[in-house]
């Protein structure tokens, strides 16, 4: 009777023991996620001031101040953190949601402190918001921050993170959406990676604790707590509970483990990217402002990774977004509609009366329609204008280029000392020559409405990598002669906001008709899904040898 | 006109002399030749059957020496001078139709209207 009670006493007290150290390791595991959401939610409350403030500073300063100037060239301040946030064309492109863990860990940790001590300046990174139309992602936080400011651009949310372990992605898809209302925007996107790799080093310590445990828990009958691993489970009952003394068998059973570990990984690999890379849809990406569209081929991926990969394109194909340059055909109609002193009928007008303003469109389809002459002869005065200073500045630049000469080593001997040539490097070089072709540059880049891309700082810059790159006249000017890609004008400090729009849910296939778009603040992508055709291709053999011909003449001759 | 390979050609043919007119430096007949056997037949208009690969006259001058002598436009030159013209070249016949040392080229054509004229007369006048 009494062993038995001591037995039953020492059972119960391992029990509680190994429940105590099971819990306790998920508790310090909770508590670590919490101390992290506290540290995060703290920098991100902002004044409303601070925000307009920053307004303020937009404006491009080189602008007005060569307005008025000659050629000279004066050192003026470009703007201070020069977010011109308005437009698509700025933004900060840090994250990249497919690099290994080990680096998105450091990354994190690194963040972290920067978190700390922020104050107000903007950190980059790039974020697509996934919203779909019945179950709002987004909470109320967000949306508040929205209406409050444009320029808050570097609000993220999670990527779903590529990780390896097909197990551990569709578990971080399941917690990260809870975690996502509860925590504070900016550390969603590090949460699927954070876990992921939790759960990675879980899994490669499983087999080593499945040989390990034995050991410890050698004497004991234990009932297996709630683990969530089904492995686990089955361990606690087959080997914990029995006391299994063969050690083979249990290293055979860890070996299975590793095994079906090692099946899972691989079949991860084929179906995320082998599936995705073979072509099987073609999207065309439509740009909303302009018209600009491009085709690409992708696998077969889910519309949320179909967005983001459509968004890494779209930083590199497409030429930058210029609002200015949209504003032309309103002008021109804004003068036929002068006459009538108040409306410009492409323009939606609220405060106005339907009978008013069908009386007006009625009046204006009376009147002879000349709008598209004057469009015609306007755009004509605005090509002539822009090749006129196209002319000026290529010319300029090339007179700029002559001037300076690399400096070789062995000219030294040869060079009289009457005309010792003073030696610069490529920053002053860079200054010199930039004076003579300042004028006409600033000309040209006003005509083509790119002035606010481009500071002075940033073309002597340019000049100066020109230099020192021995890079001819034309190889300067390509780049503010054609709009370059959008990818070019970013300042990697700087956040883009994009939201994913689409009629299904946004984690089903891609599939043919399948309409999405990608929108912005002033702009949207829309992407449309099209199959590629099936090709069926057959093959033919000539034979060299039979390319064979006949005179085909038919000529008269008069004798 | 059709021939069969291998067999002698026999037509009924008409012979015609003409007389070359100087002009300058040139000796010319006033007329234009097709055909030959390094060119296409299937172009030829005035031949029935479209695989004969001889020289036809294609266009002749009118007031010429050619339209004087009778020659018309249409006719399948047989020979020249002698020469077989059945199975020469263009430039073969052009060269022995442009000899410069022959003052008078003697040819011998043949043509559709020729060949019935023989069938009716034959069939209209039984031989005795």
């Amino acid at each position: 009777m009494s062993d038995i009670e001591s037995r039953d006493r020492r059972l119960e007290h391992k029990l509680e023991s190994t429940r105590a150290f099971i819990i306790r390791s998920k508790g310090s595991k909770i508590d670590s996620l919490r101390s992290k959401v506290d540290l995060l939610r703290l920098p991100l409350v902002l004044s409303t001031k601070s925000i307009s403030n920053r307004k303020s500073q937009l404006g491009v300063i080189w602008e007005k101040g060569g307005g008025s100037g000659t050629g000279v060239a004066r050192k003026l301040r470009p703007p201070p953190a020069f977010d011109m946030d308005n437009e698509s064309t700025y933004s900060g492109y840090s994250y990249k949601s497919s690099h290994s863990r080990t680096s998105r860990k450091n990354r994190d940790r690194r963040d972290r402190h920067r978190l700390k001590n922020r104050d107000g300046s903007i950190r980059g990174d790039k974020s697509v918001m996934i919203q779909a139309p019945g179950e709002p992602l987004l909470d109320p936080e967000s949306t508040v921050v929205d209406d409050r400011d444009d320029n808050w651009g570097e609000t993220t949310t999670v990527v779903t993170g590529t990780s390896v372990d097909s197990i551990s992605n569709e578990d971080l898809t399941r917690i990260s959406k809870d975690l996502e209302d509860s925590l504070p925007l900016d550390c969603r996107r590090y949460i699927s990676p954070v876990l992921g790799a939790i759960l990675g080093l879980i899994s490669v310590i499983t087999p080593l604790a499945f040989l390990a445990l034995p050991q410890l828990l050698w004497r004991d009958t234990l009932d297996p707590c709630g683990t969530p691993s089904s492995y686990w489970l089955f361990y606690g009952v087959r080997v914990l509970e029995p006391q299994e003394t063969d050690y083979r068998g249990i290293v055979g059973y860890a070996a299975s483990l590793v095994d079906a570990l090692l099946f899972i990984q691989y079949l991860a690999l084929v179906l995320l990217e082998v599936r995705h890379l073979q072509p099987a849809f073609c999207l065309k990406v439509v740009r909303t402002a302009d018209g600009v569209s491009r085709f690409y081929n992708v696998g077969h991926l889910s519309i949320q990774r179909a967005g983001v990969w459509v968004l890494d394109q779209y930083y590199r194909d497409f030429p930058v977004y210029n609002p200015a340059l949209i504003n032309l055909p309103k002008s021109i109609l804004t003068k036929k509609m002068s006459s009538f002193k108040v409306y410009n009928l492409e323009e939606e007008n609220t405060n106005n009366s339907t009978g008013q303003s069908r009386a007006m469109i009625a009046a204006a389809a009376r009147r002879r329609d000349n709008s598209h002459n004057e469009y015609y002869y306007e755009e004509a005065e605005v090509e002539r204008r822009i090749r006129k200073r196209r002319a000026r500045l290529v010319v300029a630049v090339e007179e700029a280029f002559t001037h300076i000469k690399r400096h070789q080593d062995e000219d030294t001997a040869t060079s009289s000392p009457k005309h010792p040539r003073e030696l610069m490097d490529p920053r002053e070089a860079a200054q010199a020559i930039f004076a003579p072709m300042a004028r006409a540059m600033q000309k040209y880049l006003r005509a083509t409405r790119q002035q606010s891309y481009h500071t002075m700082e940033s073309i002597i810059n340019y000049l100066q990598f020109c230099i020192t790159h021995n890079m001819t006249p034309k190889a300067f000017l390509e780049r503010y002669l054609s709009p370059g890609p959008t990818l070019q004008y970013l300042d990697n400090n700087r956040g883009r906001r994009w939201t994913l729009v689409s009629e299904e849910p946004v984690t089903t296939a891609l599939r043919q008709g399948q309409v999405f778009s990608l929108k912005r603040l002033d702009f949207a992508l829309v992407v449309k899904v099209m199959p590629l055709p099936f090709l069926d291709l057959a093959e033919e053999f000539i034979d060299p040898k039979s390319h064979k011909f006949v005179m085909k003449l038919q000529s008269e001759t008069s004798v | 006109m059709s021939f069969v390979p291998g067999q002698p050609v026999t037509a009924v043919v008409q012979r015609i002399e003409i007389q070359k007119l100087r002009q300058g430096e040139n000796l010319i007949l006033g007329f234009s030749i097709g055909g030959g056997i390094d060119q296409d037949p299937g172009q030829n208009p005035f031949s029935e059957d479209k695989s004969d690969k001889g020289i036809y006259v294609t266009r002749i001058t009118p007031g010429g020496p050619a339209e004087v002598a009778g020659l018309r436009m249409g006719d399948k030159i047989m020979q020249v001078n002698g020469w077989d013209m059945t199975m020469v070249t263009h430039d073969q016949a052009r060269k022995k139709l442009t000899n410069k040392r022959e003052d008078v080229v003697r040819l011998l054509i043949t043509r559709r209207s020729l060949e019935e004229a023989v069938k009716q007369s034959k069939g209209s006048h039984p031989r005795q």
